[in-house]
């Protein structure tokens, strides 16, 4: 009872926290906010990413949505863990390995099949590059083709990067928005690769028009 | 209640009924031509209507809190139009300690020596210590790419965010004879009278404007919606003379002066909307865009408020 009262306080801050930095947006963008099953999948540039996609998603969403993170993270410290397990409500997935004693695949499904939506970044690292994307993992499509009755959405997340950059302690206040694109599923019969290169196309349709970086961009 | 309050009442009396009269116009015009909101004019001023009356419920609560409440509102609303303003500007990675000075040392540090009426202090400390540290910490990152465009935008947005907009509370710490602790009142004339202005060239513009005053930067901004703006929200301000230390001969003036001040505020704010290719500075207040949308013309007559009431009326 307090354990889960002390975790709403908590979410309630970092949320509050993400609007005063950021004064994020949503724009949903050929998709609605509405509560049915989904794996929200996004670029990610900053530790902060899927902060910002839970603070825009309406309450009723963000309560069955569930970050997919990695455990050595999470699981690092005890206040790590409190975030990570009672306020974010994450799978926690081992990315090594040789460590591991279940596939990540698996909590994935697991999670889904509780009838959850799911947060993930099919890049699998933080892009720290100057290419907008980095070629995706297998993973997405491992999941729509074992779950192909769930829809998967492109999440595009800009300026969070400039936000917090790698290494920097303090972040700046820059605007953010967070835009929701129209699902994609697997086809029958579709290819692996052409998949990928069809979510990573879709993923990159919804980058404002200026997404070069800002010097370039604004001067 | 004193004398004070009574006068901040009866305006916030007036600027109520002035709202309520315009949500029922807002209402009728709905009804009248496009009840399913497709007129994207009425949606748009109904929007403007609806965030008036939350600015105005704001800056009541604000200014019934005493100065704290005032000095808090305005350094939020610095560091909101910050935020708009350094999302547009060119920037480097290793521009971000210098940033994060400016938000976290510079504007905290801007409104204290206001509180603390530290009048040398605050009137120098962006255009001149901030103007030479900011550098100073970015050029120590060692990059001098685009070094002079990056730092002449970050003391620009300086200048416009926290020190212009700084001289709206500092009106409350002028000393003027015969208008002891009226003060918020100078504020509420400000506000009131420029932002008026604002709406009246918009709505002037609307009825009648034909010739636009700058075609390649704002095509809305029109020498009818111009002339018919200003010269009625200076009969408005003519008529506030009570509220305020001046008498109506004087008022008139400084409403001409802050209105056309406000005026080439919005042209110049919108110079550089175009420049960086965006319609609103954000998206913060529905119908508006972002603060800085509706604060221009606010920020740009507020130092020339300031400095004329603080030369010609006050002692300090």
């Amino acid at each position: 009872m307090t354990r889960s009262f002390l975790a709403w306080l908590t979410g309630s801050a970092i949320t509050t926290f993400a609007r005063l930095i950021t004064a994020v947006r949503a724009i949903w963008d050929g998709v609605d906010p509405v509560p049915s099953q989904r794996v929200y999948f996004a670029n990610h540039t900053s530790n902060g990413d899927f902060i910002l996609i839970w603070t825009v998603l309406p309450t009723a969403l963000r309560a069955r949505t569930r970050p997919v993170a990695g455990a050595d993270y999470w699981l690092k410290s005890p206040l790590r863990t409190f975030i990570g397990r009672d306020v974010f409500n994450a799978v926690l997935i081992n990315r090594n390995a040789e460590e591991r004693s279940q596939d990540p695949m698996e909590l994935i499904l697991q999670g889904l099949d509780t009838g959850a939506s799911l947060i993930i970044f099919p890049e699998g690292t933080r892009n720290t590059t100057d290419k907008p994307l980095l070629p995706f993992k297998s993973g997405l499509y491992n999941i729509s083709h074992s779950r192909p009755e769930v829809d998967l959405i492109p999440v595009w997340i800009d300026n969070l990067n400039d936000v917090m950059p790698k290494g920097k302690l303090v972040p700046i206040p820059l605007l953010c928005t967070v835009t929701f694109g129209a699902p994609i599923r697997v086809a029958p019969g579709e290819d692996r690769k052409d998949f990928l290169k069809r979510a990573e196309t879709a993923l990159l349709a919804l980058a404002p028009a200026d997404e070069t970086p800002a010097e370039e961009a604004t001067v | 209640m004193n004398e004070t309050h009574a006068d901040f009442l009866t305006l916030l009396a007036g600027i109520i009924c002035v709202l309520i009269l315009a949500s029922g116009i807002g209402y009728a015009l709905k009804q009248r031509v496009a009840p399913d909101g497709t007129n994207a004019t009425i949606e748009n001023l109904n929007a403007r209507i609806l965030a008036w009356w939350g600015m105005t419920a704001f800056l009541a609560v604000a200014f019934l809190a005493g100065r704290g409440g005032v000095i808090a509102l305005f350094a939020f609303t610095s560091f909101a139009a910050l935020r708009e303003f350094v999302t547009l500007t060119t920037r480097r990675a290793s521009d971000h300690w210098a940033i994060a000075c400016a938000f976290f040392v510079i504007l905290p540090l801007q409104y204290w020596l206001i509180w603390y009426e530290w009048y040398g202090m605050w009137s120098l400390l962006i255009p001149v210590y901030a103007f030479l540290i900011l550098p100073i910490i970015a050029v120590l990152q060692g990059d001098s790419r685009n070094f002079l465009v990056r730092i002449s935008q970050m003391q620009w947005a300086l200048m416009i965010c926290v020190f212009c907009a700084s001289h709206v509370p500092a009106l409350l710490f002028l000393e003027i004879p015969g208008f002891e602790a009226r003060n918020v009142l100078l504020i509420a004339f400000l506000i009131v009278v420029v932002q008026l202005s604002d709406v009246l060239q918009y709505t002037w513009g609307k009825l009648f404007g034909r010739h636009p005053v700058a075609p390649s930067l704002s095509p809305s901004k029109t020498w009818e919606g111009l002339i018919g703006g200003v010269a009625s929200a200076t009969l408005i301000g003519t008529a506030l003379f009570w509220i305020t230390p001046f008498t109506p001969l004087q008022a008139a003036g400084m409403s001409l002066v802050i209105t056309l001040a406000g005026f080439f505020g919005g042209l110049v704010m919108s110079a550089i909307k175009r420049d960086r290719g965006v319609k609103d500075w954000g998206h913060m207040i529905a119908g508006h865009g972002g603060f800085i949308d509706r604060l221009d013309s606010v920020v740009f007559s507020a130092p020339l408020f300031f400095h004329l009431t603080r030369y010609y009326w006050s002692l300090t």
